[in-house]
């Protein structure tokens, strides 16, 4: 329940993120820079170019979110795709791609990232691009197990012996049957996806200036960090707030998709 | 046994050579003329063609990949191209740190997080259980780049307790270990409580209990032997885990690993160390995971059994 709170005030805030929000986000006021918090005009505070924290921190959840979704949907339909055709094929074409799958989800996320990013360059698309073609492995996973173990139901039996083909049995019986595992996967996958997205940018090599992305407005808090603790609090405070809300949203679903887990 | 181990590994090799040959196609996809970085931007053409010519770019790729692979088995990964120096060197110089940096940091973790989740189990429902277990979730929602840039401000600016950034004694251990771990504790933690809690229903502990076994010893001395295994299978995993986060961490607090490293030479565009590093990593996480399958085999008789067979 907290989850859903969580996510539903952040959606809210990046939806309305043109009204909430006190400045635009790359409004600059150099003889305002690094004001102290609960300033008037700026209840968090400013950073080195006087630009409003609240507002950033605001058009910053859309960045996050979008990402999150974005990424999440990539990786989503990639893990699906592999995940049913590895499973429910089976045989040599299982082998393969069990092992693709293997391989890319015992690797540390941020290194194949990197990988990628070194290769696009730095910048929120490369970022999202990475962070998409890195994190499905854990959606195949799950699909994978799953239709391996629905392909030898009564029901996908009946279907091919009444020859229907494998793409509608996929389709028409396969996915609605594993619709619950992969929701809870989502939940925790847009989690790790603004992880991923927000250490890239906090590294410099996500999202550039002036995107508001809460990665890099920790980066430039980093800079500053003796003078000015604000910069490094707030945005750290909305990346943990999102990434609890889906954890919770994940934990959550999991134990109405099994309650089995619940212990 | 033997044979099991002598088939992964047998396994590991031609994994190792996939990893370089993606990282070395990768690096010849970015859109960068090599030989520019070296010679600057202002070369002229012959001496561009000269240093593309020095660093074997005018051959065809598998030739390229061929030259590497056998420079690299004899201890050469080039040089950098911004500092000059061997890349091996620079390796060298960092990875003793990293590899500290890690281990400390896992150990930090397993030692906090063992007895936390085995308390969690045993007073299931209670204070003390939702406690531990809301810590543990709020440790696996805090990214740890900021978790450390808060130990900095707190324990560095605050109090002024230990040293922010650098390396060289112990106290410059405490933070980086602290926020690389953090984490880990959380997982292993939440593992732990339910591993416990499921090894507790099972008949023998009912039995052990019917015998009028004393329930710590129970829980200590039998429970905890079973329950441990699943988590001997995440140590594999959190090794690779602790190779990535070490990346970040390493950035915020200045520790000259080969994460730090790594960062350093993809913003300064210095491919051959980042080539080199990544490929590095790519092994260590391959070694960490036949690792965890050594310990798992170790530590559960059946599948010593089925390998067996």
């Amino acid at each position: 329940m907290i989850g859903i709170v969580i996510i539903v005030t952040l959606c809210i805030v990046a939806a309305f993120a043109p009204t909430l929000a006190l400045h635009p986000f790359a409004e600059q006021d150099l003889m305002r820079s690094l004001e102290r918090p609960l300033t008037p005009g700026h209840p968090l505070g400013t950073d080195v170019f006087g630009r409003d924290i609240y507002s950033r921190i605001v058009w910053g959840a859309r960045v996050s979110l979008q990402v999150g979704l974005m990424v999440t949907s990539v990786s989503m339909a990639i893990g699906i795709l592999i995940g049913c055709i590895s499973g429910f094929y089976g045989g040599r074409v299982d082998l393969v791609l069990s092992n693709l799958i293997n391989l890319v989800w015992g690797f540390p996320l941020i290194l194949v990232a990197l990988l990628f990013v070194t290769v696009i360059g730095p910048g929120l698309t490369g970022a999202m691009i990475a962070t998409g073609l890195v994190i499905w492995s854990g959606f195949a996973r799950i699909v994978r197990g799953e239709v391996l173990a629905l392909r030898s139901r009564e029901f996908v039996v009946a279907a091919q012996a009444l020859g229907r083909g494998n793409l509608w049995i996929i389709f028409r019986h396969i996915l609605p049957n594993i619709i619950g595992p992969v929701l809870v996967i989502a939940s925790f996958t847009m989690a790790v996806a603004v992880i991923i997205e927000t250490s890239l940018s906090f590294l410099g090599l996500g999202a550039q200036p002036p995107t508001p992305s809460w990665g890099s407005m920790l980066n430039e808090g980093r800079a500053v960090l003796y003078r000015a603790w604000w910069l490094a609090t707030f945005p750290g405070i909305a990346i943990a707030l999102l990434v609890l809300g889906f954890n919770l949203l994940g934990d959550g679903l999991r134990d109405v998709l099994d309650p089995r887990m619940r212990d | 046994m033997t044979r099991y181990l002598i088939h992964r590994s047998l396994f590991l090799l031609p994994m190792m050579l996939v990893i370089s040959a993606l990282v070395f196609v990768a690096m010849r996809m970015i859109p960068v003329d090599p030989a520019e970085l070296v010679v600057g931007p202002y070369a002229t053409a012959e001496q561009r063609e000269l240093a593309r010519q020095k660093l074997g770019l005018d051959k065809p790729i598998i030739a390229q990949y061929g030259i590497y692979l056998l420079n690299a088995l004899q201890g050469d990964l080039g040089r950098s191209f911004k500092s000059g120096k061997e890349v091996t060197a620079l390796i060298a110089d960092t990875l003793p740190n990293t590899l500290l940096l890690g281990s400390v940091a896992l150990t930090f973790a397993y030692l906090l997080a063992i007895p936390m989740g085995v308390l969690a189990a045993i007073r299931q429902n209670t204070l003390i259980d939702q406690g531990a277990m809301t810590i543990a979730l709020i440790g696996i929602s805090v990214p740890n780049f900021w978790l450390g840039l808060l130990l900095i401000l707190t324990f560095a600016v605050g109090l002024r307790w230990l040293p922010a950034t650098g390396s060289g004694t112990w106290a410059h251990l405490v933070l980086p270990s602290i926020t690389l771990g953090l984490q880990y504790t959380a997982i292993v933690a939440r593992m732990t409580r339910s591993s416990v809690l499921e090894v507790l229903r099972q008949d023998y502990v009912r039995a052990l209990h019917a015998k009028g076994l004393e329930r710590r010893k129970v829980v200590y001395v039998h429970a905890l032997k079973n329950a441990v295994i699943p988590i001997i299978s995440l140590m594999g995993l959190h090794i690779s885990a602790v190779v990535g986060g070490s990346v970040i961490v390493e950035t915020i607090f200045a520790w000259p690993g080969t994460g730090q490293l790594l960062i350093n030479s993809i913003i300064g565009r210095d491919f051959p160390v980042v080539q080199a590093v990544l490929t590095l990593l790519g092994a260590t996480v391959l070694l960490a995971n036949l690792l965890a399958d050594v310990l798992y085999t170790l530590a559960d008789p059946r599948i010593k059994y089925s390998a067996h067979r």
